[in-house]
C-alpha cells in the first residue's frame, strides 16, 4: 500500500513535482499516466527514496519513506528508469547479487531465482553473460533482480519501453500475476493502451500535478468521452 | 554476509573477468616501472661504463721498435692492429680511425735519454674518433710521466720537481651521479604501480556503473551507501595491492641485473626491502584508491574519469622531484606528509640507511587519517541525489 500526500520537488527554478497526492492499493495495478516530462520519474524516485521530497510525505505500508528509508526499501521492488545490468555477470549472477544485498541466504536465493527464471521464461538466458542481451532479455533480468526478495510493493518506471509485442504481452501477464498474489503494483507510462489493458486505477499527471484520478470508466465519464484516449487528451488539455 | 563483503566479492568477480583490469593490475602496472627502470639504467649507465672499459683498437706501425711501450699500452687496454702500408692515406680514406707510428730512431733516442717520438695519426674533423684519440693520448702521457719520474729518481731528484702544477678533474656528471638521479625515480615508479593497479576498478565501479546505468538500481537496495563505497574501495585496494606486490617482486628480479657494483653503490633491493616496503605502502594504497574513487565519482563519464585520473598520476611526481633536486636531510615532518613520507622511506631503504620505526608509524597514521578524511568526503558525494542519476 502506497500513500502519497502533497509531494513537491524542484530542480532549481523548475518545479518537477508540484503537489502530487494519490494512493495505490494492495491487489491492484495503479498506473501513473502522463506525457513525457510530467514528473512521473521524479515522483517514483521520491517513492523509492532515491530523492528527498522538498515537501509532502510518502507512506509505504504505513512507514514513512523519509524517516525509515532502509526499512521502506526492503518492502519495495523497483524497476527504475535506468536498468543497467553488469555485463560481465550472467543473468543469474545479476539476480543473485541483489538477493545478497537484500540479505537473503543462499538456499532461499536459489529457490526464488529458479521460480522467477521459470515465471519469466528466462531458462535459456539465465546462464549467459548479459552482454549482448536484447532489450526484452534485459528488462526480464532487471525485473527478476528487483523482485527476488518478494517485495509487497512493486514500482515500475515505463516497464514496456522498447519491448516488442510478445514481450509486452508476457510482461502484462506477469504483472497480473502479481496483482492476483495481492501485491501493490504501481507503474508509470505515457502509453494509453498500457493503462487501458492493465490498470485498475489511473492517476493522470501533467505539469507535476495530479489532474485526474480514478478507474478507466470514471475518467471517461469525467471527460464525457467514449474513448479513454480522447478523455486523456481532454483532461490534460484542460490542466492549467 | 555483510553488504560490504557482498559488494567486494561482486566487484572482484567482475574484475577478474575484465581483460582491461587484468592487463592494468596484473601486467602493465607491475611491469612498467621495473622494465622502464632497467632500460633507462642500462642505457644511461651501461653505455658510459662499456665505453671506458672496452679495448681500444689501434693500428701500430713500428711496434717492434718499442716493445716495452707496447706492453704498457696493452695493459691499459690497447688492442694492437697489424700495420698498414700508408697510414695517412688509410685515415683520410676512413679505412681506419687512428694509427700510432713509432719513429725509426725511437730505440736509440730512448736509450740516450732524449725525447723519443711517437705519432698519433687521426682526422679531428671526424667526431666519433675524438674520444678514442683522447684515450690513446692519455695512455701515452701516463707512460711518459711514469718514465720521466723514474729517470728523475735515478738521478736522485724528486719527481715532483718536474710537476709545478697538478690539475685534478672533478666532473660531477659521473655515471654515479646519473645513476643516483635514476634511483630517485624508483619510489615514484612504485607509487605509479599502485595507481595503475587500481585505476580501472575505480573508474569501472563508479563512473562506469553510472554510465551503464546500473548505479541507480544498486542504490535502491536496502544498504547504506557507505557500505557499498567501502566494498568498492576494498576491491580496488586489493587489485592495487596485487599490482604493488607483483611490482615489488619484479623490482627484486630487476635488481639482480642492475650494474650497481660498477657504479660503486649498493642498492638494497633484497627481501628486507620487500618486507618493509610492502606493509609500509598499504596505507598509501588505501589513500590512493579512495582518491581515485572520489575523482571518478565526480566525472560524468568513463572517458572523463580516465582523463582526470591520468592527470592525477602526475601528483606523486612532486615529492620525487623535491627529493631528487633539493639535497635536504630527512626530517621527521616529511614522514607526516602522505606520499612524501613513503617515498623518502623507500629511498633510505634502498641506500640501506635506517628508517626509524616511529617515523614509519607516523607516516602510516597520517596516511590512514587522510584516507578516512577522503572517505568521508567521497561518502558525501555518494549521498548526493545527483550521483545515481545518469543523463
Amino acid at each position: 500500500m502506497i500513500e502519497v500526500q502533497g509531494l513537491r520537488k524542484s530542480f532549481g527554478a523548475k518545479r518537477a513535482v508540484d503537489g502530487v497526492s494519490f494512493c495505490a492499493r494492495d491487489g491492484e495495478i495503479t498506473g501513473l499516466l502522463g506525457p513525457n516530462g510530467a514528473g512521473k520519474t521524479t515522483t517514483l524516485r521520491m517513492l523509492y527514496t532515491l530523492m528527498r521530497p522538498d515537501a509532502g510525505s510518502v507512506l509505504i505500508d504505513g512507514r514513512d519513506a523519509e524517516r525509515e528509508p532502509l526499512a521502506v526499501r526492503r518492502t519495495l521492488g523497483v524497476l527504475p528508469d535506468s536498468r543497467g545490468l553488469y555485463k560481465r555477470l550472467t543473468a543469474r549472477e545479476n539476480i543473485e547479487y541483489f538477493a545478497a544485498l537484500q540479505g537473503m541466504d543462499a538456499a532461499t536465493t536459489r529457490t526464488r531465482c529458479d521460480a522467477l527464471i521459470t515465471t519469466l521464461a528466462m531458462q535459456d538466458i539465465a546462464g549467459r553473460r548479459t552482454e549482448g542481451f536484447s532489450q526484452g532479455e534485459r528488462v526480464k533480468t532487471a525485473i527478476a533482480r528487483a523482485l527476488v526478495h518478494e517485495p509487497r510493493n512493486v514500482l515500475l518506471d515505463e516497464p514496456t519501453n522498447g519491448l516488442d509485442v510478445m514481450a509486452t504481452r508476457s510482461l502484462r501477464e506477469f504483472l497480473r500475476g502479481l496483482r492476483a498474489a495481492g501485491r501493490c503494483v504501481l507503474l508509470s507510462t505515457h502509453l494509453m493502451q498500457e493503462v487501458a489493458a492493465l490498470c485498475d486505477r489511473i492517476v493522470i499527471i501533467a505539469h507535476g500535478r495530479v489532474v485526474a484520478d480514478g478507474s478507466a470508466a470514471e475518467l471517461r465519464a469525467l471527460a464525457g468521452e467514449q474513448h479513454l484516449e480522447e478523455a486523456f487528451v481532454k483532461i490534460i488539455g484542460e490542466a492549467p | 554476509m555483510s553488504a560490504t563483503f557482498v559488494v567486494f566479492m561482486k566487484e572482484c568477480r567482475e574484475s577478474l573477468r575484465d581483460r582491461r583490469v587484468l592487463m592494468n593490475s596484473l601486467l602493465l602496472g607491475p611491469l612498467l616501472g621495473p622494465v622502464l627502470f632497467l632500460v633507462l639504467m642500462r642505457l644511461v649507465v651501461g653505455r658510459e661504463l662499456e665505453k671506458a672499459e672496452r679495448p681500444l683498437p689501434v693500428v701500430v706501425i713500428g711496434a717492434e721498435r718499442a716493445p716495452e711501450l707496447l706492453n704498457a699500452l696493452k695493459q691499459m687496454g690497447l688492442a694492437v692492429q697489424p700495420p698498414v702500408a700508408d697510414p695517412e692515406l688509410a685515415v683520410r680514406e676512413q679505412r681506419i680511425d687512428l694509427a700510432l707510428r713509432v719513429a725509426a730512431d725511437f730505440g736509440a733516442a730512448w736509450r740516450a735519454g732524449r725525447p723519443a717520438q711517437v705519432e698519433i695519426i687521426y682526422d679531428s674533423s671526424r667526431r666519433e674518433g675524438g674520444s678514442d684519440v683522447d684515450r690513446l693520448r692519455g695512455m701515452l702521457e701516463g707512460y711518459s710521466h711514469r718514465n720521466g719520474a723514474l729517470r728523475l729518481l735515478a738521478r736522485g731528484l724528486s719527481p715532483t720537481v718536474s710537476m709545478p702544477l697538478v690539475v685534478a678533474n672533478r666532473d660531477l656528471a659521473t655515471p654515479q651521479g646519473r645513476g643516483a638521479l635514476l634511483f630517485a625515480m624508483l619510489p615514484y615508479m612504485l607509487v605509479l604501480t599502485i595507481f595503475i593497479g587500481g585505476i580501472w576498478l575505480a573508474i569501472d565501479s563508479t563512473a562506469g556503473e553510472r554510465e551503464r546505468q546500473s548505479l541507480e538500481p544498486l542504490l535502491i537496495n536496502p544498504v547504506p551507501r557507505d557500505r557499498i563505497l567501502l566494498g568498492k574501495l576494498l576491491a580496488t585496494a586489493l587489485f592495487s595491492t596485487a599490482s604493488l606486490t607483483l611490482g615489488l617482486l619484479a623490482f627484486l628480479v630487476v635488481g639482480q641485473f642492475m650494474p650497481t657494483e660498477q657504479l660503486g653503490m649498493s642498492l638494497a633491493l633484497g627481501p628486507h626491502f620487500f618486507a618493509i616496503a610492502l606493509p609500509m605502502l598499504v596505507p598509501l594504497v588505501l589513500l590512493i584508491c579512495i582518491a581515485q574513487i572520489l575523482i571518478a565519482a565526480f566525472a560524468r563519464s568513463v572517458r572523463e574519469a580516465q582523463t582526470y585520473l591520468g592527470l592525477a598520476q602526475l601528483v606523486p611526481l612532486i615529492p620525487s622531484i623535491v627529493l631528487s633536486v633539493l639535497p635536504v636531510k630527512a626530517q621527521l615532518w616529511m614522514y607526516a606528509v602522505p606520499l612524501l613520507g613513503q617515498q623518502l622511506a623507500i629511498m633510505r631503504l634502498l641506500r640501506a640507511e635506517p628508517v626509524p620505526g616511529f617515523a614509519l608509524a607516523l607516516s602510516a597514521l597520517v596516511t590512514l587519517l587522510a584516507t578516512t578524511a577522503v572517505f568521508i568526503l567521497t561518502r558525501r558525494v555518494y549521498d548526493s541525489e545527483k550521483l545515481a542519476i545518469s543523463g
